[in-house]
């Protein structure tokens, strides 16, 4: 168990700057997501993290000791890649095996760590198996598995889920949140869902362009996005922003808008209506701009209707129409 | 549909022919007797097949000998091929760096210069270095001509295994070597022995170089070549079927991974 310091790491492929001078701080036993669109350096940290890739400039520190140049068998951590990568040509058995193998850990230790993670992972009756007899889903387990066999300071998770189907991905997103928090293993996480990243993590840094937009709790990050970015990035349908006065732009989510009587807020001419069962999600203009409202429940609402709408005051979020930044929260 | 199908049955055909009625007379010719060469038509199945012939041919001396050091030839040139073409192929799949694409290229030309040419220049070169006339000598002539074949299969097995087995195996404790040693030659283990007794066979098979570079240590390509010129039709005859049989056999066995060379996934 281990804090992670990443200090001033930056990344540059010959021109292209990956990553710019980027600093985070892991504690303890936390969990953190590292969220961003393809591109945005997220993966790229953390196989810097891993040592898989070097960093341009910058420290990276595991439990306080700088790690930067040591090799990534060397750093006492444990990754789980996007497409498994578990042995083929080893049983399930020995894929779980293999990290406290090559550690030459006794015997004994090695066989009580099999049957506790195939256990926790639900691969008992798998342990005999060859990857190619497996499902995907048994696959992911597998690599999950052989992550958390080796006790790590540090579990590093590349966009686990990300080729599991839909249901599955579900499922497998509530059980790897259990798993991990009986290990209480600090992970870093990267995906690009930004429903995953709020589901699992208890910190998400939201990365762009190679640098973290901001990082905070789920509850922060989406109802208070630091820049416009983050707002619309995180949340779906993501946060409306309407031009206001004073260059500003007034942020405001979906589903923090209300309908009022006619003439008291907003006209809204509805052009799509999507009934989603828990929700209905309305897409129309207002003022000429383009705005995405969530009612709660069931509406019979036909497209082309005019409505009415009122923002909640103190779901606003006003930001600087010139720099995307979120400005001092004043009263709207 | 009818059309496409009987002119793909009928290429079938024409391939298959083309590579077994040839192996079918020397098969015939060197088992069915003296009097089955001068016979034509020959019958599909000779009447009296016999080993006999085989028999004598094996006791000519000299064969038994030659037979030995063709073999020993292919050893080296299959274990110096691997050696030297692994570790390149793995370059070549793994890193990219400045001059990979004319590497492969160069590697290529290497068998479009003629021997030929080669001949007196390398003649004259390993007498001075002590190899002519010896099985090292031709071994290394060999390499040579099977390298290229050992660096671009190998290239393209590496090539297939996934990158990120070899991470893991990192993150997982392992060094460079002891990736490439647990997790990537285990995987393309097949391919290594497909690459490997490619390599036997085009040793196996060369006669040339053989017969420029050695004098009394003689291939059995090379011996049959300067020995049988002269002996009885049906001695050749065996001494053919001979060389064909083990190369066939060997090619047979490894016939899916030598897809890998164009590139194609074989499992």
């Amino acid at each position: 168990m281990a804090g992670i310091v990443i200090d001033g790491i930056s990344k540059a492929f010959g021109n292209t700057v990956a990553l710019a001078a980027l600093d985070l701080a892991v504690a303890d036993r936390e969990f953190v997501a590292l969220l961003g669109p393809s591109g945005c350096g997220k993966t790229t940290l953390l196989r810097i993290i891993a040592g898989l890739e070097t960093a341009t400039t910058g420290r990276v520190l595991i439990g306080g000791r700088d790690v930067t140049n040591l090799p990534p068998r060397a750093r006492g951590l444990a990754m789980v890649f996007q497409n498994y990568a578990v042995f083929p040509h080893l049983r399930v058995c020995d894929n779980i095996a293999f990290g406290l193998k090559m550690a030459r850990a006794e015997r004994t230790r090695i066989d009580r760590q099999v049957a506790r993670t195939a256990e926790l992972l639900q691969l008992a009756p798998y342990l005999d198996r060859y990857p190619a007899q497996l499902s995907g889903g048994q696959r992911q387990r597998v690599a999950v598995a052989r992550a958390l066999a080796v006790e790590p300071a540090l579990l590093l998770m590349d966009e686990p889920l990300s080729n599991l189907d839909a249901l599955l991905r579900l499922d497998m997103r509530a059980e790897l949140k259990d798993v991990l928090r009986e290990a209480g293993t600090t992970t870093i996480y990267v995906t690009h869902d930004q429903t995953e990243a709020m589901a699992l993590a208890d910190r998400i840094a939201v990365l762009h362009g190679g640098r973290i937009e901001q990082i905070g709790s789920p509850s922060a990050i989406y109802h208070s996005p630091a820049t416009r970015f983050v707002g619309s990035f995180v949340g779906s349908p993501p946060m409306n922003f309407l031009r206001a006065d004073a260059g500003r732009l007034m942020g405001i989510r979906p589903e923090d808008i209300d309908l009022v009587d006619a003439g008291a807020g907003l006209p809204f001419r509805v052009s799509v209506v999507e009934p989603l069962g828990a929700q209905t999600l309305l897409t129309g203009t207002t003022d000429g701009q383009v705005v995405r409202v969530a009612l709660p429940g069931e509406h019979v609402i036909a497209a082309g209707a005019t409505l009415f709408l009122r923002p909640r005051p103190d779901r606003i979020r006003w930001m600087d129409a010139a720099t995307g930044n979120a400005l001092a929260q004043a009263a709207g | 549909m009818t059309t496409r199908r009987g002119i793909y049955l009928l290429g079938v055909v024409v391939l298959c022919a083309w590579v077994l009625v040839p192996i079918w007379l020397i098969a015939a010719n060197a088992l069915g007797g003296q009097a089955l060469i001068a016979a034509w038509p020959k019958p599909l199945v000779p009447t009296q097949m016999s080993l006999d012939t085989l028999r004598v041919f094996l006791a000519i001396e000299g064969v038994g000998r030659a037979l030995w050091i063709s073999f020993e030839v292919a050893v080296l040139c299959m274990v110096f091929s691997v050696a030297l073409g692994l570790p390149a192929g793995y370059a070549l799949a793994r890193y990219s760096f400045r001059g990979a694409n004319v590497f492969r290229v160069m590697i290529l030309l290497t068998r479009a210069f003629p021997v030929g040419i080669l001949a007196l220049p390398l003649t004259v070169g390993f007498i001075r270095l002590g190899l002519y006339d010896t099985a090292l000598g031709v071994a290394l002539m060999h390499t040579a001509l099977a390298l290229p074949f050992a660096v671009l299969v190998s290239a393209s097995l590496f090539q297939a295994i996934p990158r990120e087995l070899e991470e893991a195996a990192w993150v997982f404790g392992c060094t460079r070597l002891s990736a490439a040693w647990r997790v990537v030659l285990p995987l393309a283990a097949p391919g290594v022995v497909a690459t490997a007794i490619f390599a036997f066979v085009i040793s196996w098979n060369e006669v040339f170089a053989a017969s420029v570079l050695s004098a009394r240590n003689r291939t059995l390509t090379a011996y049959l070549l300067a020995v049988l010129a002269d002996s009885p039709l049906t001695y050749q005859f065996a001494g053919g079927l001979l060389l064909i049989v083990p190369s066939v056999g060997f090619i047979f066995l490894v016939r899916r991974h030598l897809f890998a060379m164009w590139g194609i996934a074989s499992r």
